[in-house]
């Protein structure tokens, strides 16, 4: 429990939580309709915040490899949509299935914990077969339940209560980004102290050694089986806020593909850190939904008024491209491929540069829809690779602002 | 018989080719104990790559650039996002292998525009044929002899070749095979490199018979396929096989299922066709809990 | 006086065709330090993990203070095999896992030491306090269970304190020299209140002097925690210096109990290490 100790870290920690909270509740009154774009991203970062943490709590923290978040957020969605949706607008969205058969209307915050209680329910009865399965097995066999999840809500036999491959729509979202953050919040919140509780230290001794861990007298099925409702329970809450911010609901969209998506986030933060988790979720949001967005449009430059920045970019690239064939060419030079694709690289971008000077006018390469996603996996592959330890590896925010003073070590008595 | 027929026949051919695809998965688990998520995508790849090639070059150039080019893509995927991982925790291995079919996928989104492509007909094989009542194509047919060739070709060369021998050998042990002076990355990229070749065939039948391509292609055929390796038991490759066909035919059987109650006089129409893709892992899920080492799988215990 | 604390009946441990342990009946005393020697592979490790619940045995029963803790007879195809001399001894399976055993009394160290690596000192032995603890996950979540969470502490402050380990609490257990990891495996087993303590190899890959220092602490935590110590160990000086009496395998196969003095002169013992030519 370093970080309860760390009393500057956690205080600023905490100034810059609250200061985040003040930001985004007063910007979104005051802001122009321009900044719309951001609050976008701050929604659904938020969301994928939650999800990704509840990802780490089964997978950082419990080593538990398990790919069935997409699973669990579907049935979260789903719980949330099929009963908030108002009587009156029933019969519209169930326009197949006769209003459907449920007729009534929870309001949110008890839906939202419905939705929770449904995923989390499903998860135990999930968890009893598949959770004695080693890591592997145990990563196909959550996958695979997602997806005969996914095949049962489209199913049209239960359409009148699932609407079967139709659209859910029409119930009650938050308008406010704020909303969003105060549920996440909590919900991070509660993960947080249950980490930290004595719960939350035999979760990491399962992580550490299981054989360990047992003869601690950690009962393995009963802990792995908390970790894992517990997890599914916020999924199941995230499922929910994901259906609000998207106003609809389809099965269609819980693929693998998304539980890929979150397992990266969780990697690009650090496998085992909270806060790790939360920054990558806005950074990949933001990202992968606003500030990459310029890689999908096809852009033409003018050189015109460019003069600098072409000169910059040519000595710039002029510098690297001598650098690597320095490298190439030195003898005993090692990992040759690796600076031969950098000089590749490099000189393309050079004749790019020349070319566009002398014609005074260029298509920018590449640019066009899904490169956006190109360069975007290629980053996370880079990180992967060379950064597996991700943003904040194990550590959390408090840990950033300790007053670095070195401990000073005793003599280990022999 | 004939309504069942069809459906069984696409099921066998679907099968042989979850089969190809399978062995890719199961040679490398059996050597790396690694879930190669990309290998499914690898299959993808290679089907985007027949569609671009074929449109310029005539198919006797072009089917044989297109093996070689997959088999090249699974040998550098191995040495670029897995071999720089051999020491780190099987985790992060298994994430670079989700990274690197993330990658695929959205590299084959941007080339193609994230449209369907046409699969391009390959003569002989995308012929429709008659067999009593039903009407197929030439692949189905075809197929399962081609899988079985394959297959015997490939139990050959592990059981009576040097690298065949020290495939086994590292599968068997990997630290030891090590200290024996096996070199262990020649095995890995020749387990790669076969496993990429046998998913580029697996290709060319299973669009033939689709003829869509589309950049998520590869994602369901592969889980399946890597389904089918746990359902005969990892690392053996008959056993991939075997689960291939039976995942093949039972999804099949599914889809035809009410056509054939309906033969029998039973009328059900409650669409259970959408558990076509679900049934796969609803096997999965039984042969985990009731075998979890598979149809052929060896027990391994954990030495405390 | 002397109750009996551990009694091993019949136990035979069989993976495929191996025989690891072999018809084993051995009782440990209340109080008494008690070792298991015998060559490499003589199934030493196996019979702790029959006794620890990490395997079920084959065929046989073992006793935690006089109740049935683990309970075992062949059924299918080993029937036949076993269906011998004590084929009607065990009615019924008691098969229970790992931690039940732990809950019971019984802590353990590993051959090759198991601590959570990652994990302080301090969290490795707040670990072991958790399962005894009054609590559930809500409560512990929550803070209703402050109270108890505070008492953990102290308590592992207290363990640490007494095992001169306090110091090193903040310390990650993985980049600690290994004798000291030694010493902190025996520290969390310790933390979990155990009337009986397995040890396995507790002086692997220690010099003469601190196996001197390993023989002494072991006896001073007998006597300060009231423990009864079974171990499986190769240095003979520590065994003959310690323990009261000896059990010896060989093959799955008890060949030999008795006093260290019996123990040394046995000629089935000498013949086991030493090994002997058949036409001898």
């Amino acid at each position: 429990m370093k970080n309860l100790e760390n009393k500057r870290g956690t205080l600023i920690t905490a100034a810059i939580i609250v200061a985040v909270f003040l930001f985004v509740g007063i910007a979104e009154k005051i802001a122009p309709p321009s900044w719309n774009m951001l609050f976008m991203v701050l929604k659904k970062g938020s969301i994928y915040a939650l999800i990704a943490v509840s990802m780490n709590l089964l997978n950082g923290f419990t080593g538990l490899f398990s790919l069935g978040q997409a699973g669990f957020m579907l049935l979260g969605a789903y719980t949330y949509g099929i009963f908030t949706i108002p009587a009156a607008d029933r019969a519209s969205v169930y326009q197949y299935f006769d209003g459907g058969v449920v007729q009534f209307a929870l309001p949110v915050p008890v839906a939202l914990i419905l939705a929770g209680l449904v995923a989390a329910a499903f998860a135990f009865l999930i968890g009893l077969p598949v959770l004695r399965l080693k890591s592997d097995y145990l990563a196909i066999a959550t996958l695979g339940f997602a997806e005969i999840i996914r095949a049962v809500f489209q199913w049209n036999v239960l359409g009148p209560i699932t609407n079967g491959s139709n659209l859910l729509r029409k119930f009650p979202v938050f308008q406010s980004t704020i909303s969003y953050f105060v549920v996440v919040g909590i919900c991070v919140a509660v993960i947080l102290l249950l980490i930290n509780s004595s719960y939350g230290r035999a979760f990491k001794s399962i992580r550490e050694d299981e054989i360990a861990a047992e003869a601690m007298g950690i009962n393995l099925a009963r802990h792995k089986m908390l970790a894992f409702c517990i997890s599914s329970f916020f999924a199941g809450i995230g499922g929910a806020l994901l259906a609000m911010y998207q106003t609809s609901v389809q099965a269609s969209i819980f693929k693998s593909a998304m539980t890929y998506e979150i397992l990266l986030i969780v990697v690009i933060g650090g496998i085992g850190s909270i806060s790790g988790s939360v920054m990558a979720s806005f950074l990949y949001i933001a990202c992968s939904e606003w500030w990459l967005r310029f890689l999908d449009q096809e852009t033409i430059l003018t050189a015109a008024g460019r003069g600098r920045f072409i000169a910059v970019m040519a000595v710039i690239f002029v510098i690297l491209l001598a650098l690597m064939v320095f490298r190439l060419v030195r003898p005993k030079a090692k990992s040759r491929v690796r600076y031969g694709v950098g000089a590749g690289i490099c000189g393309a971008i050079l004749i790019w540069l020349i070319v566009f000077a002398a014609t005074g006018q260029t298509r920018v390469p590449l640019l066009r829809n899904g490169f956006r996603m190109v360069v975007f996996s290629v980053i996370i592959m880079i990180i992967v690779l060379f950064f597996s330890r991700g943003i904040m590896g194990t550590s959390e925010l408090p840990d950033l602002f300790r007053k670095r003073v070195k401990p000073e070590k005793e003599e280990v008595a022999s | 018989m004939s309504v069942v027929l069809p459906y069984l026949l696409s099921g066998i051919s679907v099968g042989g080719q979850y089969a190809l695809i399978a062995i890719g998965y199961t040679m490398v688990y059996g050597i790396l104990r690694l879930i190669n998520f990309a290998h499914g995508d690898v299959f993808m790849v290679a089907g985007v790559m027949m569609v671009y090639l074929s449109a310029s070059l005539p198919l006797y150039v072009s089917m044989p650039l297109m093996l070689i080019l997959t088999v090249i893509i699974g040998f550098a995927i191995e040495r670029a996002a897995y071999k720089p991982l051999r020491s780190a925790p099987r985790m992060s291995i298994m994430i670079s292998a989700i990274g690197v079919s993330y990658l695929l996928q959205n590299l084959a989104a941007y080339i193609t525009g994230g449209l369907a492509q046409q699969y391009p007909t390959v003569p002989g094989i995308s012929a429709s044929v008659n067999i009593g009542p039903a009407t197929t194509k030439v692949v189905t047919l075809v197929t399962p002899f081609l899988v079985i060739a394959l297959v015997f070709a490939l139990v050959m060369l592990i059981n009576h070749t040097k690298i065949g021998m020290a495939m086994r050998a590292v599968s068997k042990d990997y630290d030891t095979a090590q200290l024996m002076g096996i070199r262990i990355n020649a095995v890995i990229s020749a387990t790669f490199v076969i496993g990429s070749f046998l998913a580029a065939v697996g290709s060319v039948l299973y669009f033939t018979n689709y003829t869509a391509v589309t950049y998520t292609s590869g994602a369901m055929p592969g889980l399946k396929a890597f389904v089918a390796a746990v359902f005969g038991g990892i690392g053996s490759i008959p056993g991939a096989v075997i689960g291939a066909f039976i995942i093949g035919i039972s999804e099949n059987i599914v889809k035809g299922l009410e056509a054939m109650l309906g033969m029998a006089g039973i009328n059900l129409n409650i669409g259970l066709a959408t558990f076509s893709d679900a049934v796969t892992f609803a096997l999965l899920i039984i042969i985990l809990v009731v075998k979890p080492t598979g149809l052929f799988g060896e027990k391994a215990t954990e030495k405390v | 006086m002397s109750e009996n604390v551990l009694h091993v009946d019949h136990v035979t441990m069989q993976f495929g065709g191996v025989v690891a342990v072999n018809d084993l009946s051995l009782d440990v005393d209340q109080g008494e330090i008690v070792a298991l020697i015998g060559p490499n592979g003589a199934g030493k490790t196996t019979a702790f993990n029959c006794i620890t619940g990490v395997y079920e045995p084959t065929n046989g029963r073992v006793s935690f203070l006089g109740k049935p803790m683990v309970e075992n007879h062949p059924q299918g195809k080993m029937k036949k095999l076993y269906s011998g001399e004590h084929a009607e001894d065990y009615p019924h399976i008691i098969s229970p896992t790992p931690d039940r055993i732990t809950q019971l009394g019984i802590a353990r160290t590993f051959q090759n030491i198991r601590l959570f690596s990652a994990l302080s000192v301090f969290d490795n032995v707040l670990i072991a306090k958790h399962m005894r603890a009054r609590h559930n996950w809500f409560t512990s979540t929550f803070r209703i269970s402050a109270r108890e969470e505070k008492r953990m502490r102290e308590e592992a402050t207290a363990l640490l304190e007494e095992q001169n380990l306090l110091h090193l609490k903040d310390e990650v257990a993985g980049s600690l020299p290994y004798g000291i990891q030694r010493r902190l495996e025996i520290a969390r087993a310790l933390a979990t209140n155990p009337k009986l303590l397995l040890l396995d190899e507790p002086a692997a890959g220690m010099n003469p002097q601190e196996t001197q220092e390993l023989t002494d602490f072991i006896k001073e935590i007998r006597d300060k925690y009231h423990l009864t110590v079974f171990m499986i160990e190769h240095h003979m000086d520590l065994v003959m210096q310690i323990s009261e009496r000896i059990y010896v395998l060989d093959f799955g196969k008890l060949i030999a109990s008795g006093t260290p003095a019996e123990i040394q002169s046995n000629q089935r013992v000498i013949d086991a290490y030493l090994g002997v030519s058949n036409d001898a």
